[in-house]
This record gives C-alpha cells, sequence and structure tokens, in this order.
C-alpha cells in the first residue's frame, strides 16, 4: 500500500498575529506530501498540546515572532511530554537570536530554523526524522 | 506497559474515554494499519446508537464555525462532543491542508470534546476511506453527539447521507435562488437546511427560496414524508439562530428513533460501510498485482484492459 502521509502541526503561540510566515510553511508542506493542521494564531500551550494530542501529529512547528520563545517554546514542549508525546518533533522559527537556539535545543526543541532558511531545507529535515517509531 | 499500538490496550482505554488512545486508534484506522481490524472489529459492537450530524454545503458557507456553535450549545446540555473534520488531499503531492480545526480551537482544552481532522486521501465525494471506522472510534470513545464535517465540495456529496443520521446541509445568501436549490444532489439529502450568515443582505430571500424550492411538492409514485426538511437562518458568528437550529437536529433525532426511519438509516449505513470493505479490498488486491510485465502487454496491445482486469480479479 502507499506509504501514509505525515501528519504535522503549525501552530502559533502566544500574542503574536503575524502568521504569514506560518501560512508559507503549512503551503509548503502541503506540497511535500505532509497532512498539515493548522491551529491560527493566539494559541495557549495547553490549546497547541491538546490539538497535537487529538490529531496524533508525527511533528510540532512553532512560528513566533514577538519574542517569547524562550518562555513559550520550552512551555510546550513541557506540556506535550506531559500529554504523553514523547516521540513527537518539536521545530520552531520565527524571529530567534543565535545565542537563543542552544538553550531552546536544551530544552527540548528538536530544531530551530531562522528566518531566510529555504523551505526545501525545512522539507527534507523533517523527512528525514520522521517518522519516530511510535 | 503494553506497547502503545497493542490493539486490546487501546480498545479498554477508548472505552475508558481515554483521548491519546482515540488518537491512536484512529490513526489505526485511517492508516489502515494492520491493526486496524481488530480495533473496527470490537468498535463496531457499539456502533448507531448516538446521533451522527453529517455537516455539508459549499466551501465557507461557515460548516466549521457553526460546528463549533452546535458543540458550545451539546456542551451546556452536559453531552460530550467528538468531531470529524474532513478536508481535501491534493491529487499532485498527497499532502493535505486540514483548515477546519482552527475554526473550533475554543474547545481545543475542553475534555468533552475530541476533534479529529482528516484529509480525503483521494477519496471524491466529501468523506474519507475510513470514515465509517473513525465514527466508530468516536462512538466508543463515549460521545453523545458526533459530527462529521464534509470537505465543502457543495453539489454532489450525497456519500453523507450514509454515513450521517441527520444530514444538515449549509448554504450562504450569496448562493443564487431558487433554481440552484432545486438541482439534484445534496440538495436532496438534507434533513435540515441552514442559511448560515442569515445576517448578510438577501438572508430572508435565501431562505425563502430555499423553503420555496423545497415545497414544490412531491413528484408522481413518491410517498408522503414524514420529515418536512425544515430551513433554518442562523449566523455562526454572532451565534443567532443556533438554539433555534439545534432544536431541529434534537427533533430529527427523535423522528428517527420514534418513526422507525433510524433503524432503516443504521442499515444503509452498515451496507455502505460493507461496500466500502469490499471496494478497497478488492480493488487494493487487484491493483498490487498490476505489473510492469502486464503494462508492457497492454502498450503492445497484445491484451486490452477489460481482459487484463478480469484476470487480475479473477487471480
Amino acid at each position: 500500500m502507499d506509504k501514509k502521509p505525515l501528519r504535522i502541526l503549525i501552530a502559533k503561540p502566544g500574542l503574536d498575529g503575524h502568521d504569514r510566515g506560518a501560512k508559507v510553511i503549512v503551503r509548503a508542506l502541503r506540497d511535500a506530501g505532509f497532512e498539515v493542521i493548522y491551529t491560527g494564531i493566539r494559541q495557549t500551550p495547553e490549546m497547541i498540546a491538546a490539538a497535537a494530542l487529538q490529531e496524533d501529529v508525527d511533528a510540532v512547528g512553532l512560528s513566533l515572532l514577538s519574542g517569547a520563545h524562550m518562555t513559550l517554546f520550552p512551555e510546550i514542549v513541557k506540556r506535550l511530554r506531559k500529554a504523553g508525546l514523547r516521540d513527537v518533533l518539536v521545530f520552531g522559527g520565527g524571529i530567534i537570536p543565535d545565542e537563543d537556539v542552544a538553550p531552546l535545543e536544551k530544552a527540548g526543541v528538536d530544531r530551530v530554523f531562522g528566518p531566510g532558511t529555504p523551505l526545501s531545507e525545512i522539507v527534507s529535515y523533517l523527512n528525514e526524522k520522521l517518522p519516530v517509531a511510535r | 506497559m503494553p506497547a502503545k499500538n497493542d490493539p486490546s490496550d487501546l480498545i479498554r482505554r477508548v472505552r475508558k474515554g481515554d483521548h491519546a488512545a482515540a488518537s491512536r486508534a484512529l490513526s489505526l484506522v485511517v492508516d489502515e494499519d494492520a491493526a486496524a481490524e481488530a480495533l473496527s472489529k470490537e468498535f463496531f459492537k457499539s456502533a448507531g446508537t448516538v446521533q451522527k450530524l453529517g455537516v455539508c454545503g459549499p466551501p465557507g458557507a461557515g460548516k466549521s464555525t457553526l460546528t463549533g456553535r452546535l458543540i458550545s450549545r451539546y456542551r451546556k446540555l452536559g453531552l460530550t462532543v467528538g468531531v470529524l473534520m474532513v478536508d481535501p488531499s491534493s491529487s499532485l503531492s498527497g499532502g493535505a491542508f486540514l483548515g477546519d480545526r482552527l475554526r473550533i480551537m475554543e474547545h481545543a482544552t475542553d475534555p468533552g470534546v475530541f476533534i479529529r481532522s482528516l484529509a480525503s486521501r483521494g477519496m471524491v465525494g466529501g468523506l474519507t476511506h475510513a470514515i465509517f471506522g473513525a465514527v466508530h472510534v468516536l462512538e466508543a470513545l463515549g460521545c453523545g453527539k458526533i459530527v462529521v464535517e464534509t470537505v465543502g465540495t457543495g453539489q454532489d456529496e450525497v456519500d453523507i447521507a450514509s454515513v450521517a443520521d441527520t444530514v444538515v446541509y449549509v448554504t450562504t445568501p450569496a448562493m443564487g435562488d431558487e433554481i440552484q436549490a432545486m438541482k439534484a444532489g445534496a440538495m436532496e439529502v438534507g434533513d435540515v437546511f441552514v442559511v448560515n450568515k442569515a445576517d448578510l443582505a438577501g438572508g430572508d430571500k435565501a431562505v425563502a427560496d430555499l423553503k420555496g424550492a423545497l415545497g414544490l411538492g412531491r413528484s408522481a409514485g413518491q410517498a408522503p414524508r414524514a420529515w418536512e426538511p425544515p430551513v433554518a437562518a442562523t449566523s455562526a458568528l454572532t451565534g443567532a439562530g443556533v438554539e433555534e437550529l439545534g432544536r431541529l437536529l434534537d427533533a430529527h433525532w427523535e423522528h428517527l428513533k420514534a418513526s422507525g426511519e433510524g433503524r432503516e438509516r443504521l442499515k444503509r449505513q452498515h451496507a455502505t460501510e460493507l461496500q466500502f470493505w469490499i471496494h478497497r479490498h478488492v480493488l487494493r488486491r487487484a491493483l498490487e498485482r498490476v505489473d510492469g510485465k502486464s503494462l508492457d502487454e497492454l502498450l503492445a496491445h497484445k491484451t486490452d484492459p477489460a481482459s487484463l482486469g478480469r484476470r487480475l480479479l479473477k487471480a
């Protein structure tokens, strides 16, 4: 049988309404053969974790441009793990200063993509890392 | 601890209302995993006890937002709700943008609501191959109401009538006159019609047009209908008319139970589910036998699609 499509949740946590970037990612992943669920803007970590659980996604992508990533990204990772989603890959992007990348990775974010990342790089990263054994 | 995809463990947890287990069970069923059959066999036992609403209508009519409003109403009545929202898969990439969920994120953290987005995965008609299996998971989860929202295809999504007990056809004031409403297709299978965005200009006329088209009378040979499909006017944005719509949906469910029509519909649903199963399995088995050699024969015109097809089906 044909390969089952991988499922990705794209989420916009916090009080940042700028979702052009998130939509570009959604579109690129759709065109790369992923099933993409988009939460829309202004989501709490609890909402994102609940959506990831109910949608049984392989990865969660977070987009944030407000500067609150050091608070929100680790909180979301924590909520996901608490919901039992131990293997879900977490990646993020937005306006993330270089010096924040290492602490975010330490907090459980698998990969941070900075501005200007080619879409193909994100697609190949996901194709390489997924599916994790579930 | 049992393995995460262990069917008997999943079945036990789903029956206890565990969302994580339901979510995984849905994946296995929708992906037609090896474990899916064991799950579906068990979950089928609890099929057909609660009302399944099928929400259909053209894209952008407000199906998802209206579903969100109905969820709020059911929650106030103390009912749990399970929702399946189908959006189209790309025929080019196989990918999909499942964008219904974001309309009802206000229910995201409510433990009494379970929402799952599904991709149509190549099936036309507004649904997905595994829709019955997915519904059975939600039935086993103990949901008090189940909502299935179709791809917004509009005119031709009659499959929903073989899945849902109550078909809710959602349209808007900008959808044309009564001639549009007289066309065959989804208009024939609606049990309750909704003019959403009725606060926009033309709302009253749209309701009148729909009522007019529905009230054209019976054609020769048609039996009188015990349920005449009503037309509701709503604004999913403000919530106006939602309570009235909810009461119509409840009334239809009561009608189904009292008249025996519900039993008939359940029989039709199960027949369609069987049909889907046979279709999937016979088709898959035959397609798996298509190899390069048989295609070469076809290209050399040594055989033809019908003869080859018969051979592959028999093999």
